[in-house]
């Protein structure tokens, strides 16, 4: 019993510590970038955005349109696919029993890639609610890989894990193949290979807060909806059979994490492209400081995969500023090492 | 406390059938032991017990209950299953790993409560094992694990605890004790316990009634000593054993005759 208010301070200090960093990384990634704003320009600019404040305008109209319509949906736009990437992540983690799974295991990555790819190749220009014709291709992209994955997984109406990382597995390397052979007659298709390079690498494209406004409250429903069943999560640790022993509805909890789990993904890869490493590296880090239970899992790991992201896209702006990097590249050089550290010093973690 | 009732059960798995005509009544608080060879259908009986698989025929009615009527969360807060083996790929703790034995009681965004603590601490006191409380699961032994998976089970605070050969893996002294501690749960709490079991000499000891299987058939339900006998285990294993008399307790004891030794026969002469 002494452990528990002992665990509530640990998690209260946690999770303040990470919405602290997403904070201070807000404000970072709204001052730095091809212009530099000052951070009291920015608390002051955000102030007179409410009623009471009215500070005189120290700084060039220029600016205040840059970090209102250009840096700041984008900033938002990162912590939304960091943290939408990192639930995803503990949700496929969860469900999979698999420390190697992450968002895209099941497809979804490719599926989105694909999507996205046609998208460049067709000769439409549209737009819904804010975005064109590539997000939205991707997001149909990878909830239809989903879709492919788990209807071959299933036999007998149910849907063992194994046949289903199979069939993820599989229809991913055919996706792959697809988009493999487009890049190849990419001339005769009139495709951009640098586009699609851009997609894979991951690249956060917020054009502005109307794109927020539809993928908000995409991601954080789904967040909530996650932490929901987060207790049924912690009884699929114990296997399909264990949870079904526990009163889990084994089948219908398995297609809601799924729905939830790709939704998350799908919101995330259509703004955000094929971003790795954060719904892998960012559920193991929080796991190591929180313990396994999804309840706190869940939350935290949201709050590190927002500012691991939105920290990212910072360096990927400004390292080699006015050249973009790809985000991706930020999060592999730092998630791929930070990764192999954790599984050395927690060797006995994932031993069998 | 909780009584079951199979009439007429039969299941088959895809590639082919199981149990045939199971007809099987546990009354509320009894302790039965199912034994039987590999293959025999003993694991199938207790997944169809615990709701997890349907029956292909027949009916189980758990307290008179159609147990296909009933949610499978209904089913979790009175009947606890404890598997052959859990694999358990996250660093939980032996306290959270009991917790987990809560979950058809947790209401969903609720969390825990005080009440769900105290009979968590209950069951760890009731398997023996409060001092691991903080432990990592994954650094126990099989038979701390094992008992850990009990208290799991405690914790659901069941009327029917179903067990699947539960001391497999484990040596003699967890063994016993793991016995013991069931055998006191059923005595103390009432609760109806069936056990599949290998091992024949721990089941006469431990156990008030005994179903023997044979290819997914009752051919033998009773006391120790009118289901092991020389005769029956022939029928059945059709291995050369011996049945004495425990030295101690009188139940009956299966003494195993390796191939060339003296046959089975009471009457053989012996060395």
């Amino acid at each position: 019993m002494a452990s528990k208010p002992r665990r509530r301070r640990r998690l209260a200090s946690v999770l303040l510590l990470l919405a602290g960093g997403l904070v201070l990384a807000f404000f970072l990634a709204s001052a730095f970038g091809a212009v530099t704003i000052s951070l009291p320009d920015i608390c002051k600019m955000l102030l007179n955005k409410l009623a009471f404040f009215d500070f005189p305008d120290t700084w060039r109209v220029a600016e205040e349109t840059i970090l209102f319509q250009i840096r700041m949906p984008r900033v938002v736009g990162g912590a939304l696919v960091g943290a939408a990437l990192a639930t995803a992540g503990v949700l496929f983690q969860g469900l999979l029993r698999n420390p190697m799974a992450d968002p895209y295991i099941i497809g979804t990555s490719s599926g989105a890639a694909l999507g996205a790819t046609i998208a460049m190749v067709l000769p439409i220009n549209m737009a819904f609610l804010g975005f064109g014709l590539v997000p939205l291709a991707a997001f149909a992209g990878a909830l239809a890989a989903v879709f492919i994955v788990y209807n071959l997984a299933r036999v007998g109406g149910k849907t063992p894990i194994v046949s289903m990382l199979l069939a993820g597995f599989v229809v991913s390397a055919l996706l792959a193949a697809i988009i493999s052979f487009m890049m190849a007659i990419s001339d005769r298709l009139d495709l951009n290979i640098r586009s699609v390079y851009s997609f894979l690498m991951g690249h956060i494209s917020v054009v502005g807060w109307s794109q927020i406004a539809v993928i908000a409250p995409l991601v954080i429903g789904g967040i909530i909806i996650a932490r929901a069943f987060a207790h049924h999560l912690n009884a699929f640790s114990l296997g399909e059979e264990g949870a079904a022993y526990l009163g889990i509805e084994v089948e219908r909890d398995k297609v809601l994490i799924l729905a939830v789990g790709s939704l998350l993904t799908a919101a995330a890869v259509s703004i955000g492209g094929l971003i790795g490493f954060v719904g892998l590296v960012m559920p193991h880090a929080v796991r190591l400081i929180l313990g396994p239970d999804h309840r706190l899992l869940l939350p935290a790991s949201a709050l590190a995969g927002a500012v691991f992201v939105v920290m990212a896209d910072l360096l990927a702006r400004v390292v080699l500023a006015p050249t973009e990097i790809p985000v991706g590249i930020i999060t592999a050089v730092i998630g791929a090492p930070f990764f192999l550290y954790l599984l050395r010093r927690n060797r006995k973690e994932y031993a069998f | 406390m909780l009584d079951l009732r199979l009439r007429q059960v039969s299941f088959s798995y895809s590639d082919g059938q199981v149990l045939h005509d199971i007809d099987l009544s546990v009354g509320a608080g009894e302790m039965v032991g199912l034994l039987g060879p590999n293959g025999s259908g003993k694991t199938t009986l207790l997944k169809l017990a615990s709701g997890i698989l349907k029956p292909g025929q027949g009916e189980i009615r758990l307290d008179g209950a159609d147990l296909r009527l009933i949610s499978r969360k209904s089913v979790a807060r009175s009947v606890a299953v404890m598997p052959q083996q859990f694999h358990m790929p996250f660093a939980f703790n032996v306290g959270e790993m009991v917790m987990l034995g809560r979950t058809p009681f947790i209401r969903t965004l609720a969390g825990e409560t005080d009440v769900d603590r105290e009979v968590v601490n209950t069951a760890l006191e009731m398997a023996g094992i409060i001092e691991l409380k903080e432990r990592r699961f994954d650094e126990l032994s099989g038979g701390e694990r094992q008992k850990v998976i009990l208290a799991m089970t405690l914790a659901q605070q069941p009327g029917l605890l179903l067990l699947d050969e539960p001391t497999m893996h484990l040596d003699i002294t967890h063994q016993v004790e793991i016995l013991e501690r069931v055998r006191s749960l059923n005595r103390e709490q009432g609760i109806t316990v069936i056990a599949a079991m290998h091992d024949l000499n721990l089941a006469s000891l431990y156990f008030d009634r005994l179903v023997l299987l044979k290819e997914g058939r009752i051919v033998a339900d009773g006391t120790p000593a009118e289901v092991i006998t020389e005769s029956m285990l022939y029928k059945v294993f059709a291995a050369p054993v011996r049945v004495e008399p425990h030295p101690v307790t009188g139940d009956p004891h299966v003494v195993i005759m390796p191939e060339g030794s003296a046959n089975s026969r009471r009457d053989s002469p012996t060395s």
